[in-house]
């Protein structure tokens, strides 16, 4: 798989890519001055590519997909994406004045396609996420696992060739969060999706990515990649995913070691 | 499932039909058990807990009133008259085809009155919301403007407009004008930014973002607003009706209620002071209070009690 990967992204130039960071930094204004939070940050997503941002809390991994989303700007450095990407949240982000159906619809509409196809396409969606029946449905009406396939069928309706994702399975139970790992994995390989994901279980990451890359904190720099070439469907208990995140654990802990020794 | 032309890198999944059905097999189990019911309550709990307490409290006070008058608690009709005579005076303004008209004529007011105050103050709102200058400039003043009473806009209403039907409206407007403006200014100050940022990345954003995300997310706040709007066109209303009485005007509530000061009955006096009571409450159940209780309902927002 690791070569298949590396002629993907060999053989085609510099279009064939989903993102493409280029020595990208961002600081913040802080009490201290200047707080710099990514630090030449350089990193392709190849098209159809599932890589996971992994790291612990101040490595900038949500601030590094906001840039990517182009929510917010860069201090250095540059982010090319081919179109602009969908990004799911931790949060659902499901708009409750709307129902499921028309969440999804109002992505749709946004995007432009025609009124009398909204309707279908939506309900598609739905079928996607395995929601067939729930178009009517609240948002309140909803599960939290539910909901999180409605906001990821919203996410697909933009049809962009990029999908970020913010920990989206970090406030579901863990059932329901494997269950969503299947989910995720069976849509990710049935599309021609590229899956930007950060997070900072490794086991999640572990179960889902092709390569996983470990962001050091304060500033957030990449620490250490990893190609991950077990076979999909993973599932979270496999040997070969605790080997794994075993040896990455062990470094992500280094990292966060070095912060309490100054 | 990895179908050809998907990418080479794909190739490491596996089709596993077994694998799929289970997977949705789960799926469907946990969505069954972790779906929320929820029902409208029963016809019959409504009638125990939220109709019948309001009459037995109605009940209890015209007992209590008519005591006053049966045991001779209170024995002068020019201050107290008995409910029988509140009663008879409705029915002499029923016969005489009255009654209907005061209150046309104050309800076509204050509803007209409210729907100019929504016309000025949804714009208004908006703007105080969105533009930060004209927030800083007058957003203090308008949330200072609520707790002014309306009644004070009387009289400079009256010298500027006259006896007119315009100065009542003058007085309504900057009664409710404030409370829906600023009730709109705390809608969309609470929308979550989160739902800013989905819209964002959905391609809402200018005015777009304010049609489909900004404006829907406030609709909450902006129908609190309304409520309230409402109750200050009507008590603005009233104080203009009372305080400005004039022939041209036509009798409304407010002057029914002057009118039973001038000629000293008692009754007639109640008689004002119950309608102006009972057409607010009416208003407000038949128009504003299903309107909030769908819009909240709708977002799972309703706690019941």
């Amino acid at each position: 798989m690791a070569t298949a990967l590396a002629k993907a992204a060999d053989g085609v130039q510099a279009v064939e890519h989903a993102a493409r960071i280029e020595h990208v930094s961002k600081s913040f204004a802080g009490p201290a001055g200047q707080q710099l939070v990514l630090d030449d940050i350089t990193l392709d997503v190849a098209p159809g590519e599932f890589v996971t941002l992994l790291g612990a809390s101040g490595c900038g991994k949500s601030t590094l997909l906001n840039l990517v989303a182009g929510l917010d700007e860069p201090t250095a450095g540059s982010i090319t994406t081919d179109g602009r990407p969908a990004l799911m949240f931790q949060e659902h982000a499901l708009f409750p004045w709307l129902t499921a159906g028309k969440n999804i619809e109002l992505a749709l509409k946004l995007r432009g396609v025609p009124k009398n196809e909204r309707h279908g396409r939506a309900e598609e969606l739905l079928e996607l996420v395995r929601l067939k029946g729930a178009y009517g449905k609240r948002v309140h009406e909803l599960s939290g696992g539910m909901r999180q396939r409605v906001a990821l069928a919203r996410a697909l309706a933009q049809e962009s060739k990029l999908l970020l994702m913010d920990e989206p399975f970090a406030a579901l139970d863990a059932i329901t969060r494997d269950v969503l790992h299947d989910e995720l994995t069976r849509i990710w390989s049935e599309t021609q999706l590229s899956v930007l994901f950060v997070t900072h279980n490794v086991r999640e990451a572990v179960r889902l990515a092709q390569r996983v890359i470990l962001l050091s904190s304060r500033p957030g720099r990449i620490a250490r990649e990893w190609r991950v070439d077990i076979p999909q469907p993973r599932r979270i208990e496999d040997a070969a995913v605790a080997e794994l995140s075993v040896e990455i654990t062990e470094e992500l802990r280094g990292e966060i070691r070095r912060h309490g020794q100054h | 499932m990895a179908s050809t032309d998907s990418p080479a890198a794909r190739d490491g999944v596996k089709d596993g039909a077994k694998h799929s059905n289970d997977l949705a097999g789960l799926e469907a189990g946990l969505d069954a058990l972790e779906s929320v019911q929820t029902g409208r309550t029963p016809f019959r709990e409504t009638l125990v807990k939220k109709i019948l307490p309001p009459l037995l409290a109605i009940a209890l006070v015209l007992v209590v009133w008519q005591a006053l008058i049966s045991f001779k608690i209170v024995d002068d009709p020019t201050k107290l008259p008995s409910p029988s005579d509140v009663w008879g005076e409705i029915e002499d303004a029923w016969l005489q085809g009255t009654l209907l008209g005061y209150i046309w004529t104050s309800v076509s007011r204050g509803l007209f009155g409210f729907l100019l105050a929504l016309a000025i103050g949804t714009p208004l709102g908006l703007l105080v919301a969105r533009v930060r200058f004209v927030r800083a400039a007058i957003g203090p003043i308008l949330s200072g403007l609520q707790s002014l009473p309306s009644v004070a806009w009387v009289p400079p209403a009256v010298i500027w407009l006259g006896l007119e039907p315009e100065m009542m409206y003058a007085v309504i407007l900057l009664g409710a004008v404030p409370s829906i403006a600023n009730g709109l200014v705390s809608g969309v100050d609470q929308v979550p930014p989160l739902f800013l940022r989905a819209g964002r990345t959905l391609g809402a954003t200018g005015l777009r973002g304010a049609w489909y995300i900004v404006m829907p997310a406030a609709l909450p706040g902006y129908v609190a607003g309304m409520k309230q709007g409402w109750a200050f066109s009507w008590r603005s209303l009233m104080a203009a009706e009372i305080i400005a009485s004039s022939p041209e005007l036509g009798v409304g509530l407010g002057q029914l209620l002057e009118n039973g000061r001038n000629t000293s009955s008692m009754s007639m006096v109640f008689l004002a002071i119950l309608l102006i009571l009972i057409v607010g409450i009416a208003i407000d159940l038949l128009i504003f209070s299903p309107l909030e209780r769908r819009v909240l309902r709708s977002r799972g927002l309703l706690v019941k009690s």
